[in-house]
C-alpha cells in the first residue's frame, strides 16, 4: 500500500496534530532471531521538493546481522538510512511513500511518534559528535535522561553497559567527568555508539562512522560492529567495499536512488550479478 | 586504459608466457621419447627451472595485485592465475619426469611400441592447449566441453600399462624399458589431469561456479544408502 507522509504535519509540536501514543515496544516479546526480518521497505520513495532521490526501494534486512549499503555519491544511500528512522521528518520540503516497517510494524504509521522510533533506532553519524560541553558520562546518559530515567544508581549501571559494549569502558571508566571533546577522534566516535547503545536501540544506523578515522581506529569500530552484531540489527552505510566486505553478511548497491542489488555480501563482492554492480566494485563505474 | 587494468593484463600475458613454455616443455618431452633424442631430453630439462621462475613471478604479482583489494570479476581472474600457474608449473615437472625417461631410454636398444602412447600425448597436448585457449577467450563452454575428455586419456593409459605388463611378462628384457614407458605415460595422464584443472579453473573465472570435484562428490551422494534403509 502506497502512502504520503508530510513531515511536517509528524512534528511533534506541531499544533495541528494532536499527540499520539508513541509505538509501544513489545517487552514480551521474543528478542530478535538472526534471518528474522527486522527493517523491510516497500516502495521506499523520498523525494526533496520535486527531486526524487529514492526510487521505489524494497529491502529486508535481516536482525542481527550486518547490512552494508554502498554506491557512489549521490546515489541515495544515506537518504535511505535517515529514512529508517525518520530523520527527514525534519526536513520540511522531504516527502516520504511507500512503508518502512521495524519488525513487522510501520513506522510512519499515524500512531507512530518520530521520537520513539529513533529510540528504537539509533544512528551514529559519519563525523563523530559527542555534546561538546558535556561530560563522557553525561553524553552517555543524555538519551536516557530525556527519555525520564533519573535515578543515579540506574544512569550508572547503563553508563558502565553502554561503554563497555562500545569497548571504551576500560579506556575512561576513571575519567568519566571529563569532557568527552577531550577523547581521541576514534574514541568520540565510540563515545558516540555508546549514546546510541545507552537507549536500548533494536537497530542501529551508521553512516561512514569510520571514515574520518585512521586505520587502527577504524579496525576498532569494525570490531565494534561485529560484536554488537551479536544483540543487535546494524545497517551501515560505507565507501569503503573492503569495510562492507569485511564486515557485512548483505550488501545493497544502490544507484541514482535505485536499488540495483542486494544479497549477499560474499556473493555480491565475488559474482554480482547486474553489470553495473560489477563495474562499480571493480573501479569500473561510468 | 586504467593502471589496475595494466597490471592485470600484465598478469595474464606473463600467465601466458608461462604456458607456452610448459606446453613446449611437453611437446619436446614427448617429442624426446618418439625420436630417441637424447640431447632435446636434456635440454626439456633444463628449461624447467625457468618455468618454475614463472609460477614465483606469477605468484609475486597476483599478491602485489590482491593487495589492492580487487573484487568480482577481478578477484576471481587474480585467484584463477595462481592456480593455473601451479597446474602449468607441475605441468612442467610432468615434461621433466618425461624427459628424464626418454634420456634413459635413448640410451637403450628401441623396443617396438605396440601401446598408444602417441596417442595418450596427442590427447593431452589437445587438452593442455583448449585449456588454455579457453582461458585466453574465457569460453566457459569450451573449458566444460574438454573437461571429459580426462576420462578418455585414464583410460588409455590403462590400456598402457596393461599392455606394457603384459609385454614385461612375455619378455623380461624389457622390463626397464617397458617401466619407462609405463612413467611416462603416468605423466602425461597427469598432464591431462592438470588441463583438466586449468579448465575447471576458466569454469570458475567465467561463470563463478566451483566445479572441482563436483563428480565425485555427486557420486558419493548416488552411492549413499539413503537413511532409514538396511
Amino acid at each position: 500500500m502506497l502512502m504520503t507522509i508530510e513531515p511536517e504535519k509528524l512534528r511533534p509540536g506541531n499544533p495541528m496534530v494532536a499527540p499520539r501514543p508513541a509505538l509501544p515496544r513489545d517487552k514480551a516479546s521474543a528478542p530478535a532471531e538472526r534471518g528474522q526480518s527486522a527493517v523491510s521497505t516497500r516502495e521506499l520513495s523520498i523525494f526533496f521538493g520535486q527531486n526524487q532521490v529514492l526510487k521505489q526501494v524494497n529491502l529486508e534486512v535481516s536482525a542481527k546481522a550486518v547490512t552494508a549499503i554502498i554506491g557512489p555519491s549521490g546515489c541515495g544511500k544515506s537518504t535511505f538510512l535517515r529514512a529508517l528512522n525518520r530523520m527527514h521528518d525534519l526536513v520540511p520540503i522531504a516527502r516520504v511513500q511507500g512503508q518502512v516497517r521495524l519488525f513487522g510494524e510501520d513506522i510512519y504509521g499515524p500512531q507512530v511518534e518520530a521520537v520513539q522510533i529513533r529510540r528504537r533506532i539509533g544512528m551514529v553519524f559519519q563525523k563523530y559528535n559527542p555534546f561538546p560541553t558535556m561530560s563522557i558520562g553525561d553524553n552517555v546518559t543524555v538519551g536516557l535522561r530525556l527519555n525520564g530515567l533519573s535515578k543515579r544508581a540506574a544512569l550508572t549501571e547503563r553508563t558502565e553497559q553502554a561503554l563497555t559494549m562500545a569497548a571504551l569502558w576500560d579506556e575512561v571508566k576513571d575519567r568519566l567527568d571529563a569532557p568527552a571533546v577531550s577523547l581521541s577522534g576514534g574514541q568520540q566516535q565510540r563515545l558516540c555508539i555508546a549514546r546510541a547503545l545507552a537507549v536500548q536501540p533494536e537497530v542501529i544506523l551508521m553512516d561512514e562512522p569510520a571514515s574520518a578515522l585512521d586505520p587502527l581506529a577504524t579496525a576498532r569500530i569494525e570490531d565494534l560492529i561485529l560484536e554488537l552484531k551479536k544483540n543487535y540489527t546494524i545497517i551501515i552505510v560505507t565507501h569503503n567495499m573492503q569495510q562492507a566486505a569485511r564486515i557485512s553478511d548483505e550488501t545493497a548497491f544502490f544507484y541514482l536512488g535505485q536499488l540495483v542489488e542486494f544479497g549477499a555480501t560474499s556473493k555480491l563482492f565475488t559474482n554480482p550479478s547486474k553489470k553495473q554492480t560489477e563495474d562499480y566494485v571493480t573501479g569500473r563505474f561510468g | 586504459m586504467a593502471h589496475f587494468d595494466q597490471e592485470l593484463s600484465a598478469l595474464r600475458n606473463l600467465l601466458l608466457t608461462m604456458a607456452s613454455h610448459a606446453e613446449a616443455a611437453v611437446r619436446q618431452a614427448v617429442d624426446a621419447v618418439i625420436n630417441r633424442d637424447y640431447d632435446l631430453a636434456m635440454q626439456v630439462r633444463g628449461g624447467d627451472v625457468a618455468i618454475d621462475r614463472f609460477e614465483v613471478e606469477v605468484d609475486e604479482m597476483a599478491i602485489r595485485l590482491l593487495s589492492k583489494a580487487p573484487l568480482a570479476g577481478d578477484l576471481r581472474l587474480i585467484a584463477v592465475t595462481m592456480k593455473i600457474s601451479q597446474n602449468l608449473e607441475r605441468v612442467g615437472d610432468e615434461a621433466t619426469k618425461i624427459a628424464k625417461r626418454a634420456r634413459d631410454l635413448s640410451q637403450e636398444a628401441p623396443l617396438k611400441l605396440i601401446v598408444p602412447i602417441p596417442k595418450i600425448a596427442e590427447l593431452a597436448l589437445q587438452m593442455l592447449h583448449t585449456s588454455l585457449d579457453a582461458f585466453v577467450n574465457q569460453d566457459a563452454a569450451a573449458a566444460r566441453a574438454l573437461i571429459p575428455q580426462d576420462k578418455v586419456v585414464d583410460a588409455l593409459n590403462k590400456e598402457v600399462h596393461r599392455q606394457l605388463a603384459n609385454q614385461m611378462i612375455e619378455n623380461p628384457e624389457t622390463i626397464a624399458r617397458c617401466l619407462n614407458f609405463m612413467v611416462v605415460a603416468k605423466s602425461l595422464e597427469r598432464i591431462a589431469d592438470h588441463a583438466k584443472n586449468v579448465a575447471e579453473e576458466v569454469v570458475f573465472l567465467c561463470e563463478a561456479e566451483d566445479i572441482r570435484h563436483s563428480g565425485k562428490t555427486n557420486a558419493a551422494a548416488l552411492s549413499k544408502p539413503a537413511e532409514g534403509s538396511a
